[in-house]
């Protein structure tokens, strides 16, 4: 069953690349206006970090997850995948399991591997961009994690977009946080373990509750639609 | 096979049909009639496990639920789909099988294409493949005869009716009888409560 899922998910991750291309778009080319908005902001010429940059980056991260969520089991809820998933499947959790780790592998991974750029753009300097691409790994699983139980939630509405950004938006706030403030340690020569440990442990704790949440939250779904 | 004691479903703390108690052994067909909203899909839903506002106990095991929307992905080829079915059943289906299958149900031409070019009765026959392809005893049927043309009633009929007598149970909910030997019937009354509402 776990080969079957996991096969199907990579076959629509090759005929939908929308889900993988939008999300970046979104992230870079926002960066981009921000970058161009307030140029003396992010390369005030002293060679001196602005503060700012790491905030603005892993908040435009937020949002790009945000909009990848909203799809994320639309279309399995339309085409009466789902249905057939909690009916059929020995192990469901398994299936919604899958289904989380591809969503992150198609967007929180993709972003991590661009984050140099993203963090060069703002001007966050060369040393501490090892460190924000770690942030990013060990972050964007638990806004995939958390997100999943959004848009389970709200799967069943027309226009769920809003509500779920007011459901998860504050499950993501510890991250933005702790993700933010390890950009700026390492700007600023500071030891980043607290941070790691921090970021791990949400993402950690995510993992352990997220499936089950959202496995429930489709149930949910799928019987007041 | 499967066994209901004053099963009833509700819907918004609305109880839908008169509580139903029977016992269904293996290789009866029933069919499920009512008029519209009186909870056939519903009852369905719950005998799936996808519905959990009902009242009473019901035993049912090693279901196939087919509902409205089919439960194919239009990004993928029936074969693809066939096989992602196969896959969720723990079961290996060779290539060879599907296309045999995709044959008899008369969309082998179509059996490369992703499934949102298949026309709706195309896409209901894929459907019926996976029927086939499904070694499931229980089959929930919610208006198995949408969108299917003469040749596709008989030939769903006839699957039926093998499915059967092969010690399966299928279960309809449907406006058309069926012709199906030893077929039982049931209809659902309005409960009085949705009758004073």
């Amino acid at each position: 069953m776990i080969r079957g899922v996991f096969r199907r998910e990579i076959q629509i991750l090759f005929r939908a690349k929308g889900a993988v291309i939008n999300p970046l778009a979104f992230l870079t080319l926002s960066t981009l206006l921000f970058v161009i908005a307030a140029p003396a902001f992010f390369y005030d010429g002293q060679q001196q970090p602005s503060s700012v940059a790491s905030g603005i980056l892993w908040t435009l991260v937020l949002l790009a997850q945000l909009m990848a969520l909203d799809g994320m089991y639309r279309r399995d809820f339309d085409s009466g995948v789902l249905e057939q998933i909690l009916v059929c499947a020995e192990v469901p959790f398994v299936a919604v399991l899958i289904r989380i780790f591809m969503q992150w592998a198609s967007t929180g991974f993709i972003i991590v591997l661009c984050s140099p750029v993203l963090g060069f753009l703002l001007g966050i300097s060369a040393h501490a961009l090892p460190e924000l691409m770690a942030g990013l790994l060990l972050g964007t699983p638990a806004l995939s994690l958390l997100g999943s139980i959004g848009a389970s939630v709200t799967v069943g509405f027309n226009r769920g977009g809003i509500v779920l950004a007011l459901l998860v938006m504050p499950l993501f706030l510890p991250t933005l946080i702790f993700g933010a403030d390890m950009i700026e340690a390492a700007e600023a020569g500071r030891s980043v373990m607290p941070q790691i440990y921090a970021l791990s442990l949400i993402s950690l704790v995510a993992l352990a509750i997220a499936p089950f949440a959202t496995l429930a939250g489709l149930k949910i779904s799928l019987e007041i639609q | 096979m499967l066994t209901m004691q004053s099963l009833t479903c509700e819907r918004g703390g609305n109880t839908l049909f008169q509580p139903l108690t029977m016992a269904i052994a293996a290789g009866e067909y029933v069919e499920l009639m009512g008029d519209n909203g009186i909870g056939k899909s519903t009852l369905l839903r719950a005998l799936a496990g996808l519905h959990s506002q009902f009242a009473g106990v019901f035993e049912a095991s090693d279901s196939l639920y087919q509902g409205h929307r089919l439960g194919l992905d239009g990004l993928l080829t029936p074969i693809e789909n066939l096989s992602w079915f196969a896959g969720l059943e723990e079961q290996v289906v060779p290539a060879q099988q599907i296309l045999d299958t995709l044959q008899k149900v008369g969309v082998l031409a179509k059996a490369y294409d992703p499934c949102s070019r298949l026309s709706a009765g195309q896409q209901r026959r894929v459907a019926i493949a996976r029927w086939m392809l499904s070694q499931r005893k229980l089959w929930l049927l919610d208006e198995p005869l949408t969108a299917l043309d003469q040749t596709a009633q008989a030939l769903m009929t006839q699957v039926i009716a093998d499915h059967c007598s092969r010690g399966g149970v299928a279960i309809c909910a449907t406006h058309h009888a069926i012709e199906i030997p030893n077929k039982r019937t049931i209809l659902l009354q309005a409960s009085s409560e949705a009758v004073l509402t």
